[in-house]
C-alpha cells in the first residue's frame, strides 16, 4: 500500500495508507494501532479503495493533544474524510476503530454508504465485563487478543527482537503513545454513552465478530444488533478479538460480500 | 534542618503469606482483609504517635492521601489532620497532601485545606499531588493522559480560590463554577506553604520551580537510589536560575534507632520487611498505565519504583540488603546521625519526611526509635545549613495568640455552665 500525508482543516497531520479502486472503503485501527503487514487490507484493495488514516499519536500521525473526548475523536474521522475528498465512503472500524466510527455515523447519518463494525468497543455489559487492557501484564495479551495466542504474540510484535534493548524501548514508548491516546474514549471503562445514539443509524450495518473474542466476547455482537437499526451479524469461526489479523481472508470477505 | 514525623498508616493486620495470595496490596486488595474494630485500634495509635512526636521536638507531622491501598489507610488525610489539630499546638500539620485532580470540583481542597489552616492557627502545610497512577486512574478512575492536564486546572482554581477577594466564575474544562467564593479562607497569605510530591516526574520540577513550590522526593528506597534523580532536580533548579536553598526540596527516608546497630536488627527487621515485602507488593501494571507518564519522562528514564524491575528487588529481600543499600537509615544513633548527615548533604534537603513507624511495627518500637532519634540525633543534624538557616519561605507561619481546646468540665461540676453570665442582656 502507499502512504501519504494529509492535513485536516484542523491541523492534524495523517500517514494514510491507500490502495485499489472502486468505492471508498475507509478502515479505523483499533488502539492497538495498524501492525506492521496489514493482510486484510490488500485483500479489501482488490475490490476496493481502501484508505486507512492512522489516529493521532499513532504511526507518524500527530496532533493527539488536538483530541480529548469521544466527540473529538468522531469529528476528526470526518475531518480526514474530508481531507480525502470522499463522499458517502464505507466505514469499516476495528475495536476502537468500531466504536469511532458508530459515533460518526450517528453524527452523520447519511454520509455513511455502509457501515462495518467488527468487533467493536463502545459498549458496556455489566454482567459481561471486559477485561482491562490498561492493567494487562504483557503476557497476557496475545491470549486475550488472538484465538490462537501463540501466533497472535509474533503478529503483535512483527518480528521485533526482543533483545534489541533500543528496539524494546520504542516499542514501549510506541505502546505509551499509542494506548495513552486510546485511554481518552476506553479508560477506564470502554463505554461513552453511544448506546443512546444509536437509533440515529441509517446506512445498511454489518457487525462482524470472531467466536472466541476474549477481550470483548460475541454477546456484545448480540447487544450492537439490538441497538443498531437494521443491522445484521455474522460471527467469524476460529477468529479472536483481532479477527482482520487472525482471520484475514475470511474477514476480507465477509466485508466484501456486505458491500458489494 | 526541620524534621516532619511522617505516618503511612499501614495495616498491621495482612497475613503472613499476603505476597503469595494476592496480587496487590492496592487497587484490588481484598477488603475482608480490613477489620473495623482493629482499624477503630489501628488510627487511635497512630494519631498517638503523631501527637507524641510533636512533644518530642519534631518541627511537623506529616499524613498522606491514598485509596484502596493496605499500607495507607487515610483516603482522607484531612480528617485524620482535624483531629490532630486539636491536640497539637506547635507542629506543622504536613498533608501531603490531597490528589487534587480527584476531587470534583477542586474547590472542595481549598476549602478543607483553609479549614485545617483556620482551626490549627495557621499550621497546615500544603500537599498537591499528581497522585499515583493506583489512585488516581485506577481506583479513581481519571484517564491517565489527561490526569496531568486535570492536575494543572485543579491547581489554578485551587489557588485563585485563596487569592481572590470577590467572587469570580470559573469556566475550566473540567470544571465550570459561577461563583467560586472560598469561604472560610486560609490563616497563612497568600497561601500555606505549597509541597509537590513528585515521584520522578521531570514536568513536576518545573512546576515546582515555576511557583517556587518546595519539591518533595517521596521514595521508599533510601538516598543512594535518589541521588540521581535529586541532582536532576538541582541541576534543573540551577539551568532556571533560581537560588540553592536546600528548603526548596524535601526526602522521606525509614529510619530506624536502637542503642546498638545489632539491637536496631533485632528490634526492628521484622517490622521492615513486612513493609517492603507486603506492604509494597503492588501489580505492576497498576503502577504505569500507558499515558500516565509522558513521553519525556519515559525517555529521561525516570521509571516508578512500583514497576516490574522495583517488584524484582523487593522479592526475598534481607534486612542486609535494606540497610546496606540505605533503603533504611539504621542502627546506634552515631550511626543514624552519620548516614542521615551523608544523606541530607548528599541530596541538598532541608526537610526529612522521617518514616519512623514500619509495616506491623508495635508501638513501644515506634516510640522508643522515635525517641532516641530525638534525643540523641536530631539535635546533632539541627545546622547542617548555616547559610540558610533565616530561610523560613517553605515553612509555617502561625498565628501568635492560638487556642487551645478548652477543658471539659468535671461531670457534676456544672452548675456555672451554660447560665447567663451575670449582667448580660436578656432576649
Amino acid at each position: 500500500m502507499k502512504a501519504r500525508a494529509i492535513e485536516t482543516r484542523r491541523g492534524i497531520r495523517c500517514r494514510v495508507f491507500e490502495a485499489g479502486s472502486g468505492a471508498p472503503l475507509v478502515f479505523f485501527h483499533g488502539a492497538g494501532g495498524l501492525l506492521r503487514d496489514n493482510p486484510f487490507l490488500d485483500d479489501l484493495a482488490t475490490r476496493h479503495h481502501v484508505l486507512a488514516p492512522e489516529w493521532p499519536g499513532y504511526g507518524e500521525s500527530t496532533g493527539e493533544e488536538l483530541l480529548e473526548d469521544m466527540l473529538d475523536f468522531a469529528l476528526h474521522g470526518w475531518d480526514v474524510v474530508d481531507a480525502l475528498g470522499l463522499r458517502q465512503p464505507h466505514l469499516l472500524g476495528h475495536s476502537m476503530g468500531g466504536m469511532i466510527a458508530a459515533e460518526m455515523a450517528c453524527l452523520a447519518p447519511h454520509d455513511v454508504s455502509r457501515l462495518v463494525l467488527a468487533s467493536a468497543a463502545g459498549l458496556w455489559l455489566d454482567e459481561h465485563p471486559i477485561p482491562d487492557l490498561f492493567a494487562a501484564l504483557p503476557f497476557e495479551i496475545p491470549g486475550l487478543l488472538f484465538a490462537d495466542a501463540g501466533k497472535g504474540a509474533a503478529l503483535l510484535t512483527g518480528g521485533l527482537d526482543l533483545n534489541d534493548m533500543e528496539a524494546l524501548k520504542d516499542f514501549y514508548i510506541g505502546n505509551a503513545r499509542r494506548l495513552g491516546m486510546a485511554g481518552k474514549i476506553l479508560f477506564p471503562i470502554p463505554n461513552r454513552r453511544l448506546s443512546k445514539r444509536l437509533y440515529r443509524l441509517a446506512a445498511p450495518t454489518l457487525v462482524l465478530w470472531g467466536a472466541e473474542d476474549r477481550l470483548i466476547p460475541p454477546v456484545y455482537a448480540r447487544r450492537w444488533a439490538e441497538l443498531c437499526p437494521g443491522a445484521t451479524v455474522e460471527i467469524l469461526p476460529d477468529a479472536g478479538h483481532m479477527l482482520p489479523y487472525e482471520r484475514p481472508e475470511a474477514f476480507a470477505s465477509a466485508v466484501s460480500r456486505f458491500l458489494s | 534542618m526541620k524534621f516532619t514525623w511522617f505516618n503511612l498508616m499501614p495495616w498491621p493486620h495482612l497475613p503472613d503469606d499476603f505476597r503469595e495470595q494476592n496480587r496487590s496490596v492496592w487497587v484490588d486488595i481484598p477488603s475482608t482483609l480490613y477489620d473495623p474494630r482493629r482499624g477503630h485500634h489501628v488510627y487511635h495509635e497512630y494519631m498517638d504517635q503523631l501527637e507524641y512526636a510533636e512533644s518530642l521536638g519534631f518541627d511537623g507531622i506529616g499524613v498522606n492521601e491514598h485509596h484502596q491501598n493496605g499500607y495507607g489507610l487515610m483516603p482522607s488525610p484531612n480528617i485524620i489532620a482535624a483531629g490532630l489539630a486539636r491536640r497539637t499546638s506547635k507542629a506543622a500539620l504536613c498533608v501531603i497532601g490531597n490528589s487534587i485532580a480527584l476531587y470534583n470540583p477542586p474547590i472542595r481542597v481549598a476549602e478543607e485545606f483553609a479549614m485545617l489552616d483556620v482551626l490549627s492557627g495557621g499550621r497546615l502545610v500544603a500537599g498537591f499531588p499528581v497522585g499515583t497512577s493506583m489512585d488516581t486512574n485506577f481506583c479513581y478512575g481519571q484517564i491517565p493522559s489527561l490526569t496531568r492536564d486535570k492536575y494543572r486546572e485543579a491547581h489554578e482554581l485551587i489557588m485563585r480560590a485563596w487569592a481572590e477577594d470577590e467572587p469570580f466564575a470559573f469556566d475550566g474544562k473540567y470544571n465550570q463554577l459561577r461563583y467560586v467564593n472560598c469561604w472560610p479562607k486560609p490563616i497563612q497569605r497568600p497561601h500555606p506553604p505549597i509541597y509537590i510530591p513528585g515521584g520522578g516526574s521531570i514536568e513536576t520540577w518545573d512546576f515546582c520551580l515555576d511557583h517556587d513550590y518546595n519539591y518533595s522526593y517521596l521514595s521508599f528506597f533510601g538516598y543512594l537510589r535518589a541521588k540521581s534523580l535529586m541532582d536532576g532536580y538541582w541541576n534543573r533548579v540551577a539551568a532556571r536560575k533560581k537560588d540553592e536553598s536546600p528548603y526548596r526540596a524535601a526526602f522521606a527516608q525509614i529510619i530506624c534507632v536502637a542503642d546498638t546497630d545489632q539491637e536496631a536488627e533485632a528490634l526492628y527487621a521484622e517490622h521492615v520487611l513486612y513493609f517492603f515485602n507486603r506492604c509494597l507488593h503492588v501489580f505492576p501494571p497498576f503502577a504505569d498505565p500507558p499515558g500516565y507518564r509522558t513521553i519525556n519522562t519515559i525517555k529521561y528514564g525516570a521509571l516508578s519504583q512500583m514497576r516490574a524491575e522495583a517488584q524484582k528487588i523487593l522479592q526475598n529481600l534481607t534486612w542486609k540488603q535494606i540497610v546496606d543499600e540505605r533503603f533504611v537509615i539504621a542502627g546506634s544513633p552515631e550511626t543514624v546521625r552519620q548516614q542521615l548527615e551523608e544523606c541530607v548533604k548528599g541530596l541538598h534537603v532541608g526537610h526529612l519526611f522521617c518514616l519512623f513507624h514500619n509495616g506491623n511495627m508495635p508501638d513501644w518500637k515506634t516510640r522508643h526509635s522515635t525517641k532516641l532519634f530525638a534525643e540523641r540525633v536530631m539535635p546533632k543534624l539541627r545546622d547542617l545549613w548555616p547559610d540558610w538557616s533565616h530561610d523560613d519561605r517553605w515553612w509555617i507561619k502561625p498565628m501568635e495568640d492560638r487556642l487551645r481546646p478548652s477543658a471539659l468540665p468535671r461531670v457534676g461540676a456544672g452548675d456555672a455552665i451554660g447560665t447567663r453570665p451575670a449582667g448580660a442582656p436578656r432576649p
